[in-house]
């Protein structure tokens, strides 16, 4: 019944997942984490970035290329999208948290909808070298497309690492997280630095898309898995934590690859969700919160 | 307020005597099916409203509930053949009892996180029923109707009397929620947790309250669904669509009164229906998500809100006060 080649195997498999799990919630940790935007949206805007990916594949384009070439315009996306949440919502100030939590549920419905209107209900994929085939290891078989989905997320997660520590616009994003009243004191635009980041989150979400069609077919209603995914990662590795978020997708990768195994398919789902109302139980700063 | 309550009952007893009426005369069965799902939502949002609208806790997990009670219905009639009352009560009891829990999550959890794990408790108890043999697992199962109580003639106006009964009681309770002191507190609770408990509000006991309340009526809502389509299966007894509804329902109508989560599901769950019918399905959820949208960022205070807005400038007008 156990056998510990298929707990390595699992274990193995888990982490290549992990690391995907926290690419596709790199976004939203910074997003969520970081600027205090309930972005519930975030899962639907992903998949929106895996259906144009789709588009772009479907002319020849490498996918991860299509994912590159679509940031600078989920960039401006996701600036047009703070702005108006701001204009809206944070400006007036009172109540935001319910209206915004339910204009980003509308948004999350309306992009689910739009991509069905225009795709259809039915599963669609890419193809590219690496899709379909995978690297022999011993007794193992690991797919390659996940091994290109390690290898991206561990690039974007370093990228990001980089970026809010080493440059003046990445440490002034930390700061609006940390004390956004200081920095209106000190003169700086706390709103431009916002809309700022959340293009930056956006834009990564673009990549999560791409990847998101690599690892698997992709259909409209797939945000809604996600949803739980992505905020669990988020909440256990404590808001807007980048190493965190690793870490998390880690946690959550092994799990559910475990859970898959031991279990079977039908309790995979409700792995992300266990573990999220765990953790929002528990201790709800997350692991490494600040 | 004059005369407080006496126009309230007096409306509640004519809505149910006009669905009794309608019951009487209508002999075309589709209208009952159709009308019943408007009704559920007025439920639904109505006690989504309890929480969200009063207490400002943002509960995406309607669904979790809904199905809940759902199930619970469906064990009973399945293990012991229970009369459809027992049924409900004993629906409301399990969600309400969920409600006690989602409750006592409040203790750590807001705003977003609150609404969160709730969405979690719609996708774990889904996986239970799921994986759970005796109730068909995620192949759903067969009900066989037994045969109408007394004085109904089909078991379909039955289901839509009772929903419209149900409907009844439960604005009722929204209403004497709002209207007593324990509304006021939630409503304190909503605009500032904080100053509410530190001017000895009981924040806790009043949330667990409203949130056993709401999931109790939510639960209780879901308990005549598996009659009603004669079958149960967990993707679309757990559909997200409820929670949207309902939330939606609350959010469109207006919050702040009872009357709105009414008016909001009626609206919104009607023209769901005629749109469904008429073009097709996705544009029935496009609809609900444009609106939502539409009326948070443009009318916050929901349709109650433009209305009144609207009979305050009427009078400027010149018309005589």
């Amino acid at each position: 019944m156990f056998s510990f080649d298929l707990l390595l195997e699992a274990i193995l498999f888990g982490i290549l997942l992990g690391c995907f799990y926290a690419a596709v919630s790199i976004g939203l940790s910074v997003a969520f984490g970081l600027l205090d935007v309930p972005h519930v949206a975030h899962p639907a805007v992903m998949v929106f970035g895996a259906y144009c990916t789709y588009l772009l594949a479907r002319y020849g384009w490498d996918p991860i290329v299509a994912g590159l070439v679509l940031m600078p315009f989920f960039f401006l996306l996701g600036m047009a999208i703070y702005r108006f949440y701001y204009e809206a919502f944070e400006k007036r100030g009172t109540e935001a948290g319910v209206r915004g939590l339910a204009f980003f549920f509308g948004l999350a419905l309306i992009i689910e909808v739009g991509l069905i209107l225009g795709f259809g209900v039915d599963q669609r994929m890419v193809e590219a070298r690496y899709i379909g085939r995978s690297l022999a290891l011993g007794e193992m078989r690991i797919p390659m497309r996940m091994l290109v989905a390690f290898g991206v997320a561990v690039a974007l997660t370093a990228a990001l690492t980089l970026y809010f520590s080493r440059t003046f616009t990445g440490r002034a994003i930390k700061a609006v997280a940390q004390d956004e009243p200081a920095l209106r004191l000190l003169g700086a635009n706390p709103v431009r630095i916002k809309q700022w980041a959340f293009g930056i989150a956006t834009a990564v979400t673009a990549l999560s898309g791409a990847m998101l069609i690599i690892v698997g077919p992709v259909e409209p209603g797939l945000d809604r898995v996600y949803i739980g995914r992505t905020f669990a990662v988020v909440v256990l590795a404590g808001l807007g934590s980048m190493t965190g978020t690793v870490a998390a997708g880690l946690i959550l990768g092994i799990s559910e690859s475990i859970v898959l195994m031991q279990f079977g398919a039908s309790w995979a789902p409700a792995v992300a969700f266990g573990l999220l109302l765990v953790v929002l139980g528990l201790r709800p700063q997350g692991l490494f919160g600040r | 307020m004059k005369a407080p309550g006496r126009p309230f009952w007096i409306g509640a007893a004519v809505a149910i005597g006009l669905a009794a009426l309608l019951a009487g005369t209508i002999r075309y069965e589709y209208f009952f099916y159709a009308a019943y799902i408007p009704l559920t939502f007025v439920v639904l949002a109505t006690a989504w409203n309890i929480l969200g609208g009063y207490a400002g806790y943002v509960n995406f997990g309607t669904a979790a509930f809904f199905g809940l009670g759902a199930y619970t219905a469906v064990v009973l009639f399945k293990s012991l053949g229970a009369p459809l009352a027992v049924q409900i009560l004993a629906a409301a009891t399990m969600s309400g009892l969920l409600g006690f829990g989602a409750g006592l999550l409040t203790l750590r959890l807001r705003g977003i996180f609150f609404a969160i794990a709730t969405v979690a408790l719609i996708v774990i108890i889904q996986t239970v029923f799921i994986n759970w043999r005796y109730v068909g697992g995620a192949t759903g199962v067969q009900l066989l109707r037994p045969a109408p109580i007394a004085p109904f003639t089909s078991y379909i106006k039955m289901l839509f009397v009772l929903m419209a009964l149900m409907a009844v009681t439960a604005v009722a309770i929204a209403r004497y929620i709002e209207t007593s002191w324990i509304g006021r507190g939630l409503r304190a609770i909503r605009d500032s947790e904080e100053a509410a408990e530190a001017s000895g509000v009981p924040t806790l006991k009043l949330k667990v309250f409203a949130c056993t309340v709401s999931g109790a009526l939510m639960g209780a809502a879901g308990a005549p669904m598996p009659m009603y389509l004669s079958f149960v299966e967990p993707a679309s007894t757990f559909e997200l669509n409820y929670s949207i509804g309902a939330l939606a329902g609350a959010m469109i109508g207006g919050t702040a009164h009872w009357l709105g989560p009414v008016i909001g599901a009626l609206l919104l769950s009607s023209l769901q229906q005629v749109v469904t019918v008429t073009i097709s399905n996705e544009v029935n959820v496009l609809v609900v998500g444009v609106l939502l949208v539409v009326f948070v960022v443009a009318a916050p205070e929901g349709i109650l809100g433009l209305l009144t807005k609207l009979r305050r400038r009427a009078p400027t007008r010149g018309a005589p006060r």
